[in-house]
């Protein structure tokens, strides 16, 4: 980690093993994230062709929280968690923005839609993980979840 | 490693070798104001290698549309080459596949400029 205060170390909470960051809303944080998220996905034994696809929807997340949450805003940050359980590999992002409305976002699908220059990140991101799902904070921020299942082998 | 682009000329075709990740930030602005300095020397046809495309975000699929629509829009054309299965992937996910013509041998690519 380049960047972000470490504010909890590995702990273990009986058996969920959670790393915890606050980052900074740059450019910079969104490839400490995913190299986080990475490692631990590496860790917790996630499949190669399951690693990209965390890394990316990891990504995505970082740069709407980054970029649209927080608008690069230097006193705003970005809190990512990271957890693993025997049967799941959970990321958080919490950004501290006015939220969006995720039920009205325009279908990137939609022939209409094909050619617009953006508006596939969360598209993408529900495509590559098993579970997402988007909170709003008090008083402010939205917290995503991507969730990837572990296959026991 | 960020995006490294270079420019080669096969005939009238203008071959663009992009190799490393064309993400949000460097990546994805180097891209576009490659294509738009193209398109304002007038080279429309130009062909993307992305053979050596490491890795492709949101951001970079946005490009690769901006880019097409601004050199069409500008009666040109631009079509891929070598796509990783990562970049086929996106594209067939995002149903973008369908929308660029895609090759994987150049001098057919080059080709079908004609």
């Amino acid at each position: 980690m380049r960047r972000g205060a470490l504010i909890m170390g590995k702990n273990s909470r009986g058996d969920t093993e959670t790393v915890e960051r606050f980052l900074d809303s740059t450019l910079e944080s969104v490839d400490d994230a995913e190299e986080l998220a990475l490692v631990e996905a590496e860790k917790a034994g996630v499949p190669e062709d399951d690693l990209h696809k965390i890394a990316m929807a990891v990504r995505e997340s970082m740069v709407n929280a980054v970029v649209h949450g927080n608008r690069y805003n230097a006193h705003k940050k970005v809190h990512l968690s990271v957890s693993k359980t025997a049967r799941e590999f959970v990321v958080r992002i919490a950004d501290q923005g006015d939220g969006f409305d995720y039920d009205n976002l325009p279908d990137p699908l939609a022939h209409e839609n094909l050619l617009r220059h953006s508006g596939r990140g969360i598209f993408l991101i529900k495509a590559f993980m098993d579970d997402f799902q988007v909170r709003r904070l008090e008083p402010a921020g939205t917290e995503v979840t991507l969730v990837k299942h572990l296959v026991s082998k | 490693m960020s995006v490294k682009l270079s420019t080669r000329q096969v005939g009238d075709v203008s071959v663009v070798d992009v190799a490393g990740r064309i993400t949000l930030g460097e990546g994805s602005s180097a891209l576009r104001d490659l294509l738009r300095e193209m398109v304002g020397k007038n080279q429309k046809k130009i062909l993307l290698n992305l053979g050596d495309v490491s890795y492709i975000d949101s951001s970079g699929i946005g490009e690769l549309v901006s880019g097409f629509t601004t050199v069409t829009n500008q009666g040109g054309q631009l079509k891929l080459l070598n796509l990783t299965k990562r970049v086929k992937d996106l594209l067939q996910i995002t149903k973008l596949y369908t929308v660029f013509d895609v090759h994987d041998d150049e001098a057919g690519a080059v080709r079908s400029f004609a």
